[in-house]
């Protein structure tokens, strides 16, 4: 039987500790304005008191990872060939993930659907995914910019989580959700959550309240598609972006990514790397026509595989976490919930 | 009438021989402005103009460069269009340039370690008080105390270059002495490498910094993405971020116009912009020339001479 737990706050440095002990983990930390996930250090706070500016999909997504490593070798025997020899990397150390949103971690529920699809396996995604274990932070209060209620999850959402951590006085109430979460549950530091336990299920009510009702978007992917030819829709909505690409990086749900080699002398590996399809290259085919050409056809992309073309391969689950990070930090303020309801309603206009 | 009501006017009176004006508007919450576009006068009547408005519009030019084109732009943001205009990046007959008097515009990272900017309920300028309600509480802000770092330097506050020009002009201050490149330059250059490599760790890649500036007009093209020659490879590492940002800064000396766009749209808040003074500053003192202050000069790096006054070539 798994029992909910209670840390005190004072406690929570050396619980870590002990955590970092088993398992390589990150937390998060500020490092100039921004709050970014890094290798626990003792000496170091830890700020868990509101989302991080990147979410920590690169613990089980890394920015750049090698898929192999590779080197060309000359036959002696015949010295004009040469062999290629491939190791494969694949990483299966033990992880553990504190601090990161609700949000956070269910965008690895849209990944799974991907890289863990019955048809295809991605290895290297699965063995870190596998091997990464997440104790999440339950909202107390969200943001301006979450909208997580909207894409059926909420505030004190578990999916993909092994424990959810919630603030309470004094410290905060540890629940397991997993089997894992138990194994992680199982210091002396911790006390039983007792009374406690009905303490932070009121934040979790009083969380999901303050986001208010959600609007119905169950008419959204079909709507999206039939606004796919109209450039002028999508102009409009794109005007002011700049085509960074910085909504994508600091997404929990974007899972795009490219392949390069790169070779230095006879050694090399093969790099993938986060894509995103706000950047040009992103279609940029071979032969040099593009079907995206232009930022509105990128953006068009974004909004659309978010809210339509996943739902609709992926039994209506949209590839969007809510965490509201695109519209927080984009340096002009794009706003995907005001794209998503423009588009909702454009077209129930033009049919009534 | 206020300086906005008067804008709108003037943007009303101009609009039926324009494509699009660019202005801002209120964004996702009352704290921040955000772009607008503006066709007709509808969407005029949404436009804001106060020390929120902090995103320089020039860079939307370059990509509208056959459309007739109207913008509103501060001090600093007509710099980046004179730049524009002398590098021929854009044609004087399909601009039409709407300029005001700014007194600084805010910056949302200085109230940020204030307040949290998650629960802005509220926010307000009052002369030159800027006031935030938060959960409940208002708190108020001198704007000195909050203004972007680029805004205490500035000496361009009225705009150098417009059309329409909206308000009294305010009294230009003394010059800039590059004091806070000079106050880097004495640290150690140990120190000086530490907080960049520390700051690049945080670096995600994004381009926001190479996107947000209206002089860095190469975008689909450009060297950090270029497969033929692959100049930068992929990798995530300090050093290939690092490169880029070198890059960036040496593409940009002489041009930068020091709006700040580069570090204001890093969602890390990586400090770009004392990287681009540092060259800045070089430049000036080499060439005494400082990028969009005027229409008809030529920018030193697209000049040639044989023999530059302040470079001693030959007398070693
Ligand atoms: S939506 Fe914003 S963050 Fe995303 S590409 Fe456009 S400007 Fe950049
Ligand atoms: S699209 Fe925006 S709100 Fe949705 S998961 Fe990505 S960053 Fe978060
Ligand atoms: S989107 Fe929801 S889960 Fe994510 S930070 Fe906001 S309230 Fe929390
Ligand atoms: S480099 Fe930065 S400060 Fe300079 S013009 Fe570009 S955005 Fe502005
Ligand atoms: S905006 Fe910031 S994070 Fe993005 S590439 Fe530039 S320096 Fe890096």
């Amino acid at each position: 039987m798994m029992e909910a737990k209670f840390i005190p706050g004072d406690k929570v440095p050396a619980w870590l500790a002990e955590l970092a002990k088993e398992r390589r983990t990150a937390v998060p930390r500020r490092e100039g304005g921004a709050v970014v996930f890094r290798p626990f250090d003792p000496d170091q706070p830890v700020p868990l008191g509101r989302q991080a500016t990147t979410p920590p999909k690169g613990s089980v997504f890394p920015q750049c990872e090698p898929l192999m490593v590779f080197r060309y070798e000359k036959d002696p025997a015949s010295p004009d060939t040469s062999q290629v020899r491939v190791k494969e990397t694949i990483d299966e150390t033990p992880r553990l993930v504190v601090g990161g949103r609700p949000c956070d971690a269910r965008g690895f529920a849209t990944f799974d659907r991907v890289y863990d699809a019955e048809d295809v396996k991605d290895l290297n995604y699965l063995a870190r995914r596998e091997h990464t274990a997440f104790i999440t932070m339950a909202c107390p209060r969200p943001s301006s910019t979450c909208f997580c209620h909207w894409v059926g999850s909420g505030p004190a959402d578990t999916e993909c989580s092994d424990v959810l951590m919630t603030p309470v006085e004094g410290g905060y109430v540890l629940e397991p959700v997993t089997e894992t979460g138990g194994e992680l549950l199982q210091s002396s530091l911790l006390e039983d959550a007792g009374k406690r336990l009905d303490e932070a299920h009121a934040v979790h009510k009083r969380a999901a309240e303050g986001l208010g009702e959600a609007p119905d978007l169950s008419e959204t992917p079909g709507k999206l598609l039939e606004l796919f030819d109209d450039m002028g829709f999508w102009e409009e909505v794109s005007a002011k972006c700049i085509s960074c690409g910085a909504c994508t990086y600091l997404c929990p749900t974007c899972y795009c990514f490219n392949i390069t080699d790169e070779a230095c002398g006879a050694e090399g590996a093969r790099l993938r790397t986060w894509d995103n399809c706000m950047s040009y290259q992103f279609t940029m085919e071979a032969s040099g026509h593009n079907p995206r050409p232009t930022k509105a056809h990128r953006l068009k992309n974004r909004v659309g595989h978010k809210f339509s073309y996943y739902p609709t391969i992926h039994g209506g689950a949209i590839a969007c976490c809510g965490c509201g990070r695109c519209i927080k930090h984009c340096p002009v303020s794009v706003d995907i919930r005001e794209i998503v309801l423009k588009a909702t309603a454009a077209e129930s206009a033009e049919q009534e | 009438m206020s300086l906005l009501d008067e804008m709108k006017g003037r943007i009303k009176e101009r609009l039926p021989e324009l494509d699009v004006v660019i202005g801002w508007q209120r964004g996702f919450d009352p704290l921040h402005a955000t772009p607008l576009f503006m066709r007709g006068e509808e969407d005029v009547d949404r436009l804001v103009l106060d020390p929120l408005c902090v995103h320089n519009l020039a860079t939307y030019l370059t990509g509208l460069r056959d459309k007739k084109v109207g913008v509103v732009v501060k001090g600093c943001d007509s710099r980046s269009v004179i730049e524009l205009l002398q590098e021929k990046l854009l044609d004087r007959e399909n601009i039409t340039v709407f300029g005001f008097p700014c007194e600084g515009v805010v910056s949302l990272k200085k109230i940020a370690r204030e307040v949290d900017l998650d629960l802005v309920e509220d926010a307000r300028v009052e002369g030159d008080t800027v006031k935030v309600t938060v959960d409940g509480g208002e708190k108020s802000f001198p704007l000195a105390e909050v203004a972007a770092d680029k805004c205490g330097r500035c000496r361009y506050h009225n705009a150098l270059l417009s059309d329409e020009f909206v308000g009294e002009p305010v009294t230009e201050p003394e010059a800039d002495e590059y004091a806070d490149v000079a106050e880097f330059e004495s640290r150690p250059l140990e120190e000086r490498a530490g907080h960049w490599r520390e700051a690049m760790q945080r670096c995600i890649r994004c381009y926001a910094c190479r996107n947000a500036c209206p002089l860095c007009v190469c975008r689909d093209h450009c060297v950090a993405h270029c497969r033929d020659p692959h100049w930068i490879t992929e990798q995530d590492t300090v050093d290939e971020k690092w490169f880029f940002q070198v890059i960036h800064a040496m593409h940009l000396a002489g041009r930068c116009t020091e709006c700040g766009e580069c570090e204001r749209a890093c969602p890390v808040g990586i400090p770009l912009l004392l990287l681009k003074r540092k060259l800045n500053k070089e430049v000036e003192e080499l060439f005494d020339y400082r990028a969009g202050t005027k229409v008809e000069a030529t920018p030193p790096l697209m000049a040639f001479q044989v023999e530059e006054e302040n470079i001693n070539e030959r007398g070693w």
